[in-house]
């Protein structure tokens, strides 16, 4: 520190300083905080950093711009920037007339309907295969790892036959059982991963004061689960939202249709033709209630889209 | 009634039961069955059911209505025949290819960059995430937007700057449309991978970094000799969720283009969508279903085999 203070005008001062001071300092830096890159390594990554926030942004701008747009302005004016006023006439359009607000409230129920499932089911699963009580358990977690490697686009095909001779073609059912399906063995996983981290010695507390398996479930395994049961709910809440596949092969009339087929529909049909505004507010809608409960809980977000990474 | 326990499996000292007897022992295999049997049910009716229905599938010709009848190997010599499948199977593999090369580099010089401690880098990461929260309907809507040849954001900056390169029908030339699509995959997923390298990099032991530097080394040696080994099963994972993530990808190509202009983005998943559900013939679409599997898979193990993904206890080489 002294010698560059003392020689502000001859870096060379530096180098004969001692070397375990050196390699102390840099230590001490260290346990500081960051690796220190040079600043010009430092100068592109802040560039690349903010080229690639720029690309991310710049379409989500032209986005929430068009939609505060009338068909006409949009036409118009400069798409880029906000001259001519601004108006919500897309907005009142949107959940006035294209029946969106039907699609949001079964969007929510399958939502909601698939994230319970999910995790009632995967925890449940997750506690039987940590215990390892049975050879039954075992064999269970190999079939739900077996799972993962399946891509749903290439067993799409027998889904929708058996949902057709149940009789639940066309329903929300339908959609909720085989989103949560395919949820499920991610969902296993990432419990699995939790419930082994509790101490042995809880188990065995509980055990040896006689509690029963249903006991040890509701009292320790339940309550200690509950970071993982975020994470799992929002992995498996946006998985069931944004789901496009599953709703598009097993549904079809307009009383069952989710918010991605209505946000599909309302661009591909001639009722609207192209009028982006509407189109633009639409998708907005869509994604706002995710936004909202996204800055609230980014730490259980980012580590559920992690739990995407193991698909 | 002691050979019931011995039947039991070896337990690892993770979390044992107390001295199971043979009552013990039946109640903890209720209590498995209580447990397990939801999630199996549901897995095993639209999961693992359906695996073996699309093979069978694949060697019966059905639309539905009708009957269902075995036709042998028919599809599948069909298929081997069949120039639109060859050709939806090239385009699945430009588009793979692309897609790697496009997001790996950006996805891993990301995810360095928002590995670091700064707290811009943890707002911008914060921002990065956002079009994972998007549906890719709405994605693929938004984009539509600003690439319409006529009214689209790009067609302005053409007809008031006279940027004449950015006057294209982007989603209606057949020399271009495949590229667009990967960006839009790219503008999508890239941020998920950078997320995935993020914590790669910060699982580096600091003491490697700290090593490399009390040797002196660059930042470009560190990189080469440090960072790069190190995250090797990062690239892997990354690599392997972007490789089977792209050869089943569907929903912007059906919402963008259905495999147009001509059949330029008809991937094998659309061409699969195509025989199933618009031309109902279930038994070559389950064919189609079964090579995308089968692919998928060959591709993750491959990738397993060639880098010892499996053998995880040399990847803290270097180290103590």
């Amino acid at each position: 520190m002294s010698a560059t203070g003392l020689a502000p005008a001859a870096p060379e001062n530096v180098t004969i300083e001692p070397t375990s001071a050196r390699i102390e300092r840099r230590r001490q830096k260290s346990l500081a905080g960051a690796v220190r890159a040079p600043r010009l390594a430092r100068f592109l990554a802040f560039l690349l950093g903010t080229v690639w926030l720029v690309i991310v942004l710049v379409p989500i701008y032209y986005m929430v711009l068009a939609s505060f747009r009338t068909q006409g302005e949009y036409l118009t004016g400069n798409p880029w920037l906000p001259t001519g006023g601004l108006s919500l006439s897309s907005y009142s359009t949107v959940l006035s007339a294209t029946g969106i607000a039907v699609d949001f409230r079964n969007s929510a129920i399958l939502t909601l309907a698939a994230i319970v499932i999910v995790v009632l089911f995967s925890l449940g699963a997750a506690y039987r295969i940590v215990r390892r009580g049975s050879r039954f358990a075992a064999v269970s977690f190999r079939l739900i790892l077996f799972g993962l490697a399946v891509p749903i686009q290439a067993i799409i095909i027998p889904i929708f036959i058996i949902v057709v001779k149940m009789h639940l073609y066309d329903t929300l059912i339908a959609v909720i059982l085989a989103a949560s399906a395919s949820l499920i063995a991610v969902a296993v996983l990432l419990m699995v991963n939790y419930v082994r981290a509790i101490p042995v010695e809880l188990f065995d507390a509980m055990t040896v004061d006689g509690a029963g398996e249903w006991t040890v479930f509701i009292r320790l395994v339940w309550p200690m689960a509950r970071p993982v049961l975020a994470v799992v709910s929002i992995f498996a809440g946006l998985g069931a939202w944004n789901n496009f596949l599953l709703p598009l092969i097993l549904t079809q009339s307009a009383s069952t249709n989710v918010l991605p087929i209505g946000l599909y529909l309302v661009a591909s049909t001639s009722q609207y033709g192209v009028d982006v505004p509407v189109v633009m507010a639409a998708v907005l809608l869509s994604v706002l209630p995710l936004v909202v409960l996204y800055f609230g809980l980014r730490r259980q977000f980012v580590q559920g889209l992690g739990g995407l990474a193991i698909r | 009634m002691a050979t019931v326990s011995t039947a039991l499996p070896k337990r690892r000292a993770t979390v044992p039961v107390r001295k199971p007897g043979a009552a013990r022992s039946r109640v903890l295999l209720f209590a498995d069955i209580v447990g397990l049997s939801p999630t199996l049910l549901l897995y095993g009716l639209f999961i693992v059911i359906p695996v073996f229905f699309a093979i069978f599938l694949s060697f019966t010709s059905w639309n539905v209505v009708g009957p269902l009848r075995w036709v042998g190997f028919s599809n599948w010599s069909r298929f081997f025949s069949d120039q639109g499948a060859h050709h939806a199977l090239l385009v699945t593999f430009e588009l793979v290819a692309l897609s790697w090369l496009v997001e790996t580099p950006l996805a891993m010089a990301l995810g360095l960059f928002i590995a670091g401690r700064q707290r811009y880098r943890a707002i911008y990461a914060a921002i990065y995430l956002l079009p994972l929260l998007l549906s890719t309907a709405g994605i693929a809507l938004m984009w539509e937007g600003l690439f319409s040849p006529d009214f689209g954001g790009l067609a302005w900056f053409s007809f008031h700057l006279h940027i004449s390169f950015l006057n294209q029908n982007w989603l209606g030339d057949p020399s271009i449309t495949l590229y667009v699509v990967v960006v839009i995959i790219a503008w999508q997923f890239v941020p998920f991978h950078a997320l995935i390298y993020q914590a790669g990099r910060r699982s580096i032991p600091r003491e490697l970094d700290e090593a490399a530097r009390v040797d002196g080394a660059t930042i470009a040696q560190t990189f080469r000799y440090i960072t790069l080994p190190q995250l090797r099963y990062t690239i892997v994972t990354s690599s392997m969720l972007i490789i089977v993530g792209s050869l089943t990808y569907f929903d912007i190509i059906f919402i963008l283009t259905q495999g147009g202009p001509g059949d330029t983005t008809r991937v094998l998943s659309l061409y699969m969508y195509d025989s199933g559900f618009l031309q109902t013939e279930f038994g070559y679409a389950s064919v189609l279903a079964v090579v995308l599997a089968v692919i998928g898979i060959a591709v993750a193990l491959l990738l397993i085999r060639v880098t010892g993904f499996g053998r995880m206890d040399s990847g803290r080489e270097g180290i103590s």
